[in-house]
């Protein structure tokens, strides 16, 4: 499943705000069929990363590739490869779930949009829900059809960002399950989250962002041991910062 | 840099010579008419500036190097002021001549938007928060507010043909006296100077509190590690 | 020829969406039925004082309408952050500035229409002999209104004070289509038909060459980030 070149590459990638530095020099390659997961206190450039990577932040240098494009410089052959989804929905509230979906797959320009959206209703398991308006779902169901939205074209990678927060037990569950089950094919997942509890199942490596950077990684051990280390990696950094 | 300051210096005191005492009397006009060689001239160097900033959003916009924006804004800036001079020169010299603070005659009404055009710029400055985004949004307005200028200016010298408006100092072009002609263009040289002395200072000083941001980061990343 | 079903989609999403709310619609036309309301008391115009302000009377209504019609426009995308999903699908940004001002336009027509038939009923306009050239002035003067109008909402959304920061932005550079507009709406009531309309239509015709194609190219760099 996984193959010798990176599905994800970045190098020496640095992105400031004026004063604020959010990414200060991040080196990373991600090979098929991973799941990496960045975890980091708010503000420590996870989510600057992730948008990095979806090009709708443009790095004040350095290299990112998505499947060997140069993101930089083909900007939407990347992003045929990508999908995101994020805190928000991205779904508009007065249009169905169909409607929403069918207006995704224009953007995309796939064909049989019809059989598509069918399919994607169902694999997120909002087949009834289809001809409701957005504004009538749960924040669990918008999150099903905003993953239902970032699927539709069948990215080879797939971007969260804090998916969980907001999410009530049995929603996180089985946006966790379905991520597991989206790994199994041979997809790659990159998710950032501060969120211990939930969603650490499944990945297989985990890396802590600190100030723009990765300081620390984690390749080994079960989803337990990893929560250990971070947790132990946060009370170092506490320490310094006192 | 001391160069320019010289010349610049030079220019002006050449021309509050000229314009005071080598140019004639107006016959009409009086002693008051002498504003008219500062009032034109500042108009004439608010449209030479938004120029500038026309070109540089445009390579600001095509490189995205930094500097380049900071030479837009600053001549933004620098030309807001001339702008606001033309303003308040046109009733000062209006209200002692024809009795009248203002009239929409084509060249107040372009310098008045023309005027509405570099505070849109300025304040839109003001109100992003993130400095590169600051800078695109800004680079885009500066290229249309740009193109636009000239476009009213046009635009409103065929609408008088429509309304006939009182015109100052009789219209484009009606009979100057050759001397007073000399002295306008002088005037206008050394304000021109005077556009770039201080374009470069406004410069100057962006450069230094990017540079002084630039090591406030550095600082901050050394901190981190 | 995928450039214009992108910016399609985006329109026909738009309109989708606008049809549910009818937000932007009865806004703008409420709005605009309320300023004719208060010219008509503010100016109590007779029927002659009505063919030489009611131009300007329709444009001023047009616009004020226009501007609240254009702070919506991003308003959808603002709510539920979609536009961070237009800027990740694989289409050109310049694809989402033209659905969104082809919808933008579609909807100020609407309302232009209805305002229209109330001006002329409540100011005793004789419109309908007129019909045509009204018609092809004001898809003229909005085209260019709507052109300016989405990529300055785009850029205003960006900042502090949106709502404010529109009009601001907008209407200096608007003025020439507002101006070109009322001359020739003011040219089709004159009989006959003054030769001034030929003249401000082509006026019209050239502002929107320019002021489309210009939007078109600085979108993208608003949407960066």
């Amino acid at each position: 499943m996984a193959s010798s070149s990176p599905v994800v590459r970045l190098e020496n990638v640095e992105k400031w705000f004026g004063r604020t530095s959010a990414l200060a020099g991040v080196n990373l390659a991600v090979r098929s069929g991973e799941f990496l997961i960045f975890l980091g206190r708010n503000g420590s450039g996870k989510s600057t990363l992730l948008r990095v990577v979806a090009r709708i932040v443009k790095p004040n240098c350095g290299t990112v590739e998505v499947c060997g494009i140069d993101v930089l410089r083909h900007p939407e052959a990347g992003r045929e490869r990508l999908g995101f989804v994020a805190h928000s929905s991205f779904l508009y509230r007065n249009l169905t779930a169909t409607e929403n979906l069918r207006f995704f797959a224009a953007l995309y320009h796939l064909e049989s949009p019809a059989d598509r959206i069918r399919e994607a209703l169902r694999w997120v398991g909002l087949e009834g829900s289809a001809h409701r308006q957005v504004q009538g779902f749960s924040r669990g169901m918008q999150q099903r059809l905003s993953i239902a939205r970032a699927t539709l074209h069948d990215p080879e990678v797939l971007l969260l960002d804090e998916p969980f927060s907001g999410l009530d037990l049995e929603a996180a569950e089985l946006l966790g399950a379905w991520l597991e089950g989206f790994v199994a094919r041979g997809k790659t997942v990159l998710m950032a989250t501060h969120d211990l509890e939930q969603g650490l199942k499944g990945a297989r490596r985990w890396a802590f962002v600190e100030r723009g950077r990765i300081a620390e990684e984690v390749t080994t051990g079960s989803d337990v041991e990893a929560r250990e280390r971070y947790k132990r990696f946060l009370k170092e950094r506490r320490r310094d910062v006192l | 840099m001391s160069a320019l300051a010289t010349i610049t210096f030079t220019a002006m005191l050449a021309s509050l010579y000229l314009v005071f005492l080598y140019a004639p009397t107006e016959t009409t006009m009086g002693e008051v008419q002498r504003i008219f060689y500062f009032h034109v001239s500042s108009a004439w160097t608010s449209f030479l500036a938004i120029f500038v900033v026309f070109i540089y959003s445009v390579r600001f916009l095509a490189t995205r190097n930094r500097d380049l924006d900071t030479k837009a804004l600053s001549a933004a800036e620098v030309g807001a002021v001339f702008s606001t001079m033309v303003l308040v020169s046109g009733p000062l010299w209006a209200k002692p001549v024809w009795g009248i603070w203002w009239t929409w005659d084509a060249r107040l009404t372009s310098a008045f938007v023309l005027w509405l055009i570099y505070l849109g710029y300025l304040t839109l400055r003001r109100l992003v928060e993130s400095p590169e985004q600051r800078a695109r949004l800004c680079a885009v307005f500066g290229v249309l507010g740009a193109v636009d200028a000239p476009i009213v200016y046009m635009s409103t010298r065929w609408f008088r043909t429509q309304h006939p408006q009182p015109v100052i100092a009789g219209g484009e072009g009606s009979g100057l006296d050759p001397q007073m002609r000399l002295v306008l263009y002088l005037t206008f040289l050394a304000f021109v100077l005077l556009f770039f002395y201080l374009w470069r200072l406004r410069c100057d000083l962006e450069r230094t509190q990017e540079a002084v941001e630039s090591l406030e980061r550095q600082a901050q990343l050394r901190e981190a590690s | 020829m995928t450039f214009f079903r992108q910016a399609g989609a985006i329109f026909w999403k738009d309109i989708l969406v606008e049809f549910r709310t009818k937000d932007a619609l009865t806004s703008m036309l409420l709005f605009g039925l309320l300023v004719i309301l208060m010219f008509h008391f503010a100016f109590e115009p007779d029927s002659l004082e009505t063919e030489r302000y009611g131009p300007g009377l329709l444009w001023m209504t047009f616009v004020f309408a226009g501007i609240l019609g254009m702070n919506r426009a991003f308003a959808a995308e603002r709510e539920n952050d979609s536009l961070q999903a237009l800027k990740l699908a694989p289409i050109s940004w310049g694809a989402i500035f033209l659905g969104k001002m082809l919808a933008n336009l579609l909807f100020m027509l609407l309302a232009e229409t209805a305002m229209l038939a109330c001006f002329a009923l409540f100011f005793n306009f004789d419109l309908l002999p007129r019909l045509g050239w009204m018609s092809a002035i004001t898809l003229l003067g909005t085209l260019g209104f709507a052109s300016v109008g989405t990529i300055l909402a785009a850029v205003s959304m960006n900042t502090r004070m949106s709502d404010v920061m529109l009009p601001i932005l907008l209407l200096p550079i608007a003025l020439p289509v507002v101006v070109g507009a009322v001359e020739s709406t003011a040219a089709i009531f004159t009989d006959p038909p003054g030769e001034a309309l030929g003249f401000w239509v082509k006026f019209l015709v050239v502002f929107n060459i320019i002021f489309v194609t210009l939007p078109l190219l600085l979108f993208e760099f608003i949407l960066e980030e």
